[in-house]
């Protein structure tokens, strides 16, 4: 997902230090609005994103990879505010849930 | 039980102790206002306009510090809200606002007054539902009331569409109303941490915000600066945190504070942060902030702890609870030095009121004003010169007296803002200080003051023109005035007679004092009408971006009056 012209930063980079984030959050149609557009009006460009539903469908569970810059901290307060949002955990090892998907994505 | 979906709202609002709705009813919201018509639990206030609906719920919550209602139908009855929406976002009040939308199966085919309210509402609510059946109802009303008043507080709308409010619903018990949340109380190691930086610092301020209004912490507060002989500064939304003329408070901060005021928080080396966001308007350049101080921060937001200053001690927890933790752990000391240093400051560098005796003059007029009402009085503001005059010098003295649009400043609030608070407290007095720009920005909730007879009392500053545009671009854009001075000139007195509202006009009466006071204990609504030149200033001022010890003017009377 891009944020398209609020974009500030550039393409991400291999060097770039990257964090992906971890959420359990209410699966009804307006999430994915509440946390993309907290993302969007902070011009902090979401890099990639998953999404399943979990259990009992009740819940889903959402996978972002974004660039870990000095504003992270506050957007991960930020989004464990949302009432749709359960929980949030930064991972700071690669788990690599975005690693086996990059053959779909071959131009 | 049978009940429509429009029924269930309105039986479950009154389950909530609603007594009293603003709104204005239209296509997609008729099933709601007819089951709102046989009520006899809640009152329904007819708006003018839904912004007016919006600030006059705002109104309610912001006098009583309960959760407020307010309707609007789809389409543009749902647009015109959302700056009453944005604003109690901003500054956290709660409101619960209940919208008609297109029924169902029309959502998403362009229909006539369809919006995407949910949409819309996203980045300016607490929280917001999109309800899709009468049984979502039972959970999501409850819900809302919880979400707007826990933790810290804010707007949350409800879109209902129009077959849902029709929907038959078989059902067989009603839920619990949704009631606050207990507040959290803030980690034991940190309160302890924080006593101890109070106890050994040698020049420690309090910086208090809208948070201890909101939490109830404001005995608290006084308490802890009158215990441990720490001045108390106050937000533009704290203002009356601490009474005004105690012993330790030291005005308001921030871009139009007395000199001295910043000139303390410059020379403090420890600041008790406590339900404030460090709002820029208070802050000035935030790395210029309290250079030298060490920051507390309570809050019950944890998003705002580190936000703009990292705080020494963060402190995550209600600030009644925190407070209420800490001051056993705090020495009563008389702090002699820090105090006289304080005092000398406020000695050298005082707020000039400037016309302080003359009701024709801005602050002649706030103070006579106040000199004739007593502290059940509430004072709204509107947005602008007004509001700044207002601040600075109107004796507040207790919480939740003082309302005024702070972060996102709407111009438009003032009025509306007053009918909310009058009806929340009939037997009070009401002043609306406004301006002229400001009032005609809600200016059609004059004929809901005058339906209503609320005790309303708008003191209207006219100087033809936006006076804080106009400052503004004399004192930063070489005095090109470009668009903020009105060509016409609006007849007001006129203009609130044709409204059905008795109106005063001060610059036709010999006695302008005798004219105020007559006008402030007449019962029911009045426009009090008060010329002002338009060369006059808010100052000191704190030019945008600059630090605060950057102030120009104020050291002297610059507005050229005695």
């Amino acid at each position: 997902m891009s944020t398209g012209t609020l974009k500030s930063h550039k393409p991400m980079h291999a060097r770039d230090a990257q964090a992906v984030l971890e959420l359990t959050v209410n699966n009804h149609p307006g999430v994915m609005s509440h946390i993309c557009g907290l993302f969007a009006r902070r011009s902090y460009n979401v890099e990639a994103i998953l999404c399943l539903p979990i259990g009992s469908g009740a819940q889903s569970r959402i996978w972002l990879l974004v660039h870990a810059d000095h504003r992270l901290e506050q957007m991960i307060k930020q989004v464990g505010k949302l009432e749709d949002v359960h929980s949030i955990q930064r991972h700071s090892a690669n788990p690599e849930v975005f690693v086996h998907l990059e053959k779909f994505f071959r131009t | 039980m049978r009940l429509t979906g429009a029924q269930l709202i309105i039986h479950l609002l009154e389950c909530q102790e609603i007594t009293t709705i603003a709104g204005i009813p239209g296509g997609a919201n008729l099933p709601l206002y007819d089951a709102l018509s046989q009520s006899h639990k809640i009152r329904h206030v007819l708006a003018r306009h839904e912004q007016g609906a919006g600030f006059i719920a705002q109104g309610m919550a912001r006098a009583n510090g309960k959760p407020a209602v307010c309707f609007a139908t789809s389409g543009p009855g749902a647009t015109n809200l959302l700056t009453a929406i944005a604003d109690a976002k901003m500054d956290s009040i709660p409101l619960i606002c209940i919208t008609g939308q297109v029924p169902t199966a029309m959502i998403g085919t362009d229909a006539f007054q369809e919006v995407d309210t949910y949409g819309l509402s996203i980045p300016i609510t607490k929280h917001n539902f999109l309800v899709r059946s009468a049984d979502e109802l039972l959970k999501v009303i409850p819900e809302a009331f919880r979400i707007a008043a826990s933790g810290r507080p804010g707007p949350v709308l409800i879109d209902v569409p129009k077959d849902v409010q029709n929907q038959r619903l078989e059902f067989h018990t009603w839920p619990e109303p949704g009631w606050p949340e207990p507040a959290p109380a803030g980690a034991t190691v940190d309160i302890e941490a924080a006593a101890t930086l109070i106890n050994t610092a040698a020049r420690p301020i309090l910086y208090l915000g809208g948070g201890v209004i909101h939490a109830g912490a404001a005995p608290l507060a006084t308490r802890l600066a009158e215990k441990a002989g720490i001045p108390a500064t106050m937000t533009l939304m704290g203002l009356g945190a601490v009474p005004m003329d105690h012993p330790r408070a030291i005005g308001m901060l921030g871009m139009h504070a007395a000199r001295y005021t910043n000139l303390a928080l410059e020379a403090c080396d420890l600041l008790i942060a406590t339900g404030v966001r460090f709002d820029d308007r208070a802050t000035g350049k935030a790395a210029a902030f309290c250079p030298n101080a060490r920051i507390v921060h309570i809050d019950i937001d944890p998003g705002e702890i580190d936000k703009i200053k990292t705080a020494y001690v963060g402190i995550v927890g209600d600030v009644r609870e925190v407070l209420a933790a800490l001051l056993p752990l705090v020495e009563e000391q008389p702090r002699a030095a820090w105090l006289e240093q304080v005092e000398a400051l406020q000695a050298r560098y005082p707020l000039h009121m400037s016309g302080a005796d003359d009701p024709r003059l801005p602050y002649g007029l706030i103070l006579q004003t106040a000199s004739l009402l007593d502290d059940d009085a509430i004072i709204t503001t509107d947005v602008g010169q007004h509001q700044m005059w207002a601040a600075q010098v109107y004796p507040v003295r207790r919480p939740r007296q003082w309302l005024t649009s702070g972060g996102l400043g709407t111009m438009g609030f003032g009025l509306p803002a007053a009918i909310g608070a009058a009806l929340a407290y009939p037997a009070r007095t009401v002043v609306c200080f406004s301006g002229d720009g400001s009032l005609l920005m809600n200016i059609q909730e004059l004929a809901t003051a005058v339906e209503e007879e609320v005790h309303v009392k708008i003191i209207l500053m006219n100087n033809n023109s936006l006076g804080l545009v106009h400052q503004q671009q004399e004192l930063f854009y070489g005095r090109r005035i470009f668009a903020s001075d009105y060509q016409t000139r609006v007849d007001f007195m006129t203009m609130a007679k044709s409204f059905g509202m008795t109106a005063y006009d001060l610059a036709a009466t010999a006695d302008p004092y005798a004219t105020l006071a007559q006008a402030l204990h007449t019962p029911g609504p009045c426009l009090i009408h008060a010329p002002i030149g338009v060369q006059e200033k808010v100052y000191p001022m704190v030019p945008p971006g600059a630090a605060n010890s950057e102030m120009i003017a104020g050291d002297a009377d610059v507005n050229g009056h005695t």
